[in-house]
């Protein structure tokens, strides 16, 4: 006989395995199901930057959630709290930064606006052409490639069962829940809840539901171990560049520079056109760096819809049937979003309002 | 823009370069060394005025004559570190530099298998093939009293060199044993010369030579002392009483894995064959691989060794043509695929990796972190490097990756296939950044947009 599980969760990142754990925690009996590993996917591959200054205004609230939360995991997922500075080199990018960290600080950050003086006994390497910096003591990152290990290990805790390298290929919907299949492999499960990053669009299709998401196919790159040349997390007004040197010595950057590929299509590559730009502005603010080599630069999806708001709620007009992603700096929101989500499903009231995936999505361009 | 790029310039790719030219294409090679041969007809450091013709450089010398008499483009000392396919044309970046090309051969060789047992690390114990570019390239012994110990043919060829140039060899430790050779010998009978000189290296060294026997344990202070061995059985596993050999040097390794990284990275099929050393690109009988306008030869393609290379490369040339002649390997095949058959690991191998031997020696994981990451669940190579940095530093895997999949191997029972490779992502070899990037002009910056506040 199969088992009829609670709930299956379609996706094994940081949102789907948050929820799962929640709703451990309430009583019901979750199954989640990944297409490869748990947690290696964007939630694996990430930057990892736990920035205040990088979210939206907004979604300040459930960033300082999320931030609190990767505090608690702490060292098991390598957490570190820098400070961060996110830097101007012209007039154009100070007005940009003056504007927007204000909105920011307002949400409830703690930034504050610094000098080039104040930059250089913060960051003794960046270049010495910083027009405008500001800084948040709360920045700080954990390390993403650690994600599957920790929640890997947190479902094993619980007792939750985890399928992986389960590729959902049709799901079907009758009187008793849900039948999700992958070939002649078949999980049924009372409800669903849709997780799996850049291939939402996808998998809600299975079930007749057609979303508005785009992925963006972000680039990271690592470096060899390098000499202490950062001490904490640097970014860049326009939001093209984050870094941060590890304790062991390696530079990750970052910036969401676009990668090619589909997520339908495999783990996407990179573009030498907007990678080259991104290293370059990395040497631009660290100078040091260009000696440094490259080890590895990878790509991950991040899904988004036109406003850039989260989906977390009922997916259309069915039972028992729900979605949660398109997180706009999803990697921190994260283990707190998922949390709330899990309420939902087990019938409280979330601490904090959730996003309806049914709403009219209005365009939010950039800038 | 050229009709095709060569990635390599050993044997395999110097004669697919050549042909290709003698079929009419416009044609570049590429390799990172400064001139042509590989790693196997790999040419003398130019501060060497004289030295001893030797099988080797003939071989070589001619290679970089005909070479050099034909229209081919080359470029040396350069590296490629992303090789990406844009409609149907390919885009090799080297450097700072794309260069492209209609047709895209790659012949990227091998590395060698070394399975990581305590003291490998120490300094004065080499690699068996990188002890021979020590031979080629710069005529020097790695010591004064080397043990040479591994599986394979290298063994001898690596111990004659060492007398030849000088050095001594305290022993030849050998995984095979004399039936295993026994066995090869039908098939080198179709190679009179190398069997003749195959003779001639075994008898040299027969007294010399530790059959069916492994090192167990390399140990000294801050350098190579000593050698501790142990028989092994058929398979591998070390058996009896631990004998104890002195050292100044040990040349160490257990044959040649494929080069696929480029490959891999041009996104060609794979799969996992331990006749042919490993993973290799699934190709047809000429080189072609899964993607069009893609062909792989030589050691890259599976180990079949030096003499097979440049056959494989001139097939590969012919293959870029749908009628393209087929250059008959046979021969060749048969006797490179007995060699490479020498090395093919034996389960009891995984009995020398003892549980706190570093197996990534760039991120320092142990046998028992690799272990204890795959009994809690991570189920693929890309899990297994998540978790334990095993594979993330700049050797990109090369090293480690083979034992990993060994020890996966081991703890969960599954084929090599299933456990399959972790992703392939750029760049080829770790770059510095100021070496693939120009200065940035800030104002030319191009930024795409701003993210939403």
């Amino acid at each position: 006989m199969t088992n009829t599980y609670d709930i299956a969760i379609i996706g094994g990142g940081i949102m789907g395995c948050g929820a799962a754990l929640r709703i451990k925690e309430g009583g019901m009996d979750p199954v989640v199901i990944d297409q490869g590993d748990i947690g290696q996917g964007a939630s694996g591959v990430n930057a990892g930057t736990l920035s205040m200054q990088i979210k939206r205004v907004k979604l300040m609230p459930y960033a300082i959630k999320g931030h609190h939360e990767w505090q608690l995991m702490g060292e098991k997922v390598g957490f570190k709290k820098t400070g961060g500075l996110t830097l101007a080199f012209n007039d154009r990018e100070a007005e940009l930064l003056q504007e927007r960290m204000t909105m920011k600080r307002d949400a409830g950050a703690d930034i504050t606006f610094v000098n080039p003086k104040k930059v250089e006994e913060i960051e003794p390497h960046l270049a010495k052409k910083i027009v405008a910096a500001s800084f948040c003591p709360d920045d700080g990152y954990a390390n993403s490639s650690l994600s599957g290990q920790y929640y890997r290990g947190r479902l094993t805790d619980e007792n939750i069962d985890t399928i992986e390298r389960f590729q959902v290929s049709e799901i079907n919907i009758n009187s008793n829940g849900y039948e999700i299949s992958s070939g002649d492999q078949v999980i049924k499960a009372t409800r669903i809840l849709i997780a799996c990053g850049g291939l939402t669009k996808h998998v809600a299709a299975m079930l007749g539901e057609d979303l508005p998401i785009r992925a963006r196919i972000n680039t990271v790159s690592v470096t060899e171990r390098a000499p202490r040349i950062m001490n904490g997390v640097i970014g860049h007004a326009t939001g093209l560049l984050t870094m941060k040197q590890k304790d062991n010595g390696t530079v990750l950057i970052g910036g969401g520079w676009q990668g090619k590929g589909t997520p339908e299509e495999g783990r996407g590559a990179i573009n030498p056109e907007t990678l080259l730009p991104n290293l370059q502005l990395a040497q631009f603010a660290v100078p040091t760096l260009s000696k440094v080599r490259v080890v590895r630069s990878w790509t991950g999806f991040e899904a988004n819809v036109p406003d850039f708001y989260p989906l977390a709620g009922r997916l259309g007009e069915k039972d028992n049937a729900y979605i949660l992603g398109c997180v706009r700096g999803g990697y921190t929101i994260g283990p707190y979003i998922s949390k709330l989500m899990g309420d939902l499903i087990l019938g409280r009231e979330p601490e904090m309002p959730l996003f309806d995936p049914n709403r009219v999505f209005n365009e939010d361009k950039l800038i | 823009m050229y009709d095709v790029i060569v990635i390599g310039a050993g044997p395999a790719g110097v004669n697919a370069a050549i042909e290709a030219d003698n079929l009419g294409y416009s044609v570049l090679i590429i390799d990172e060394q400064g001139s042509a041969g590989g790693q196997v007809w790999r040419n003398k450091s130019s501060s060497i005025i004289d030295a001893p013709k030797t099988e080797t450089s003939i071989k070589g010398n001619a290679l970089r004559d005909a070479l050099m008499s034909s229209n081919v483009s080359v470029k040396y000392e350069a590296r490629v570190w992303h090789i990406e396919k844009c409609d149907t044309i390919w885009n090799i970046h080297i450097e700072n530099d794309v260069l492209t090309s209609k047709n895209l051969i790659i012949a990227t060789g091998a590395y060698e298998r070394i399975i990581p047992i305590p003291g490998w690390t120490l300094p004065g114990v080499i690699g068996l093939a990188g002890a021979t570019a020590l031979f080629k390239e710069h005529m020097m012994v790695p010591g004064h009293k080397t043990v040479v110990a591994g599986s394979g043919p290298l063994l001898f060829y690596v111990a004659n060199e060492i007398e030849r140039l000088g050095g001594t060899v305290e022993a030849i430790v050998s995984l095979n044993s004399r039936f295993d050779w026994l066995k090869s010998l039908l098939i080198m009978i179709t190679q009179p010369i190398l069997l003749w000189q195959g003779f001639k290296w075994v008898t040299a060294f027969y007294k010399k030579t530790i059959w069916q026997s492994a090192p167990i344990k390399f140990e000294g202070a801050d350098h190579i002392e000593l050698v501790k061995i142990k028989k092994v059985d058929d398979d591998w596993k070390p058996i009896g009483k631990e004998q104890i050999l002195e050292a100044d040097s040990v040349c160490y390794g257990q044959g040649l894995i494929p080069a696929i990284e480029a490959s891999r990275l041009a996104g060609a099929e794979h799969h996992y064959d331990e006749t042919l050393g490993g993973w290799v690109p699934t190709i047809d009988d000429m080189g072609r691989t899964s993607i069009e306008g893609l062909f792989v030869c030589g050691d890259n393609a599976g180990i079949l060794g030096a003499l097979a290379a440049p056959i494989r490369g001139k097939n590969a040339a012919q293959a870029i043509n749908k009628n393209g002649v087929v250059y008959d390997i046979g021969k060749f095949e048969r006797f490179g695929k007995a060699m490479t058959a020498l090395s093919i690991p034996r389960a009891g191998l995984l009995n020398l990796i003892d549980t706190d031997t570093d197996v990534c020696r760039c991120e320092g994981v142990t046998r028992k972190e690799i272990e204890h990451e795959i009994i809690t669940g991570a189920q693929s190579p890309n899990a297994i490097k998540s978790g334990t940095r095993c594979g993330m530093g700049p050797c990109g895997g090369r090293f480690c990756a083979d034992a990993q999949a060994m020890i996966n191997e081991h703890v969960t029972g599954k084929t090599r296939e299933d456990i399959g490779l972790p992703t392939a992502r750029p760049p080829l070899r770790p770059m510095p950044m100021d070496q693939i990037t120009e200065e940035l002009n800030y104002d030319d910056l191009p930024i795409p947009g701003v993210s939403p506040l």
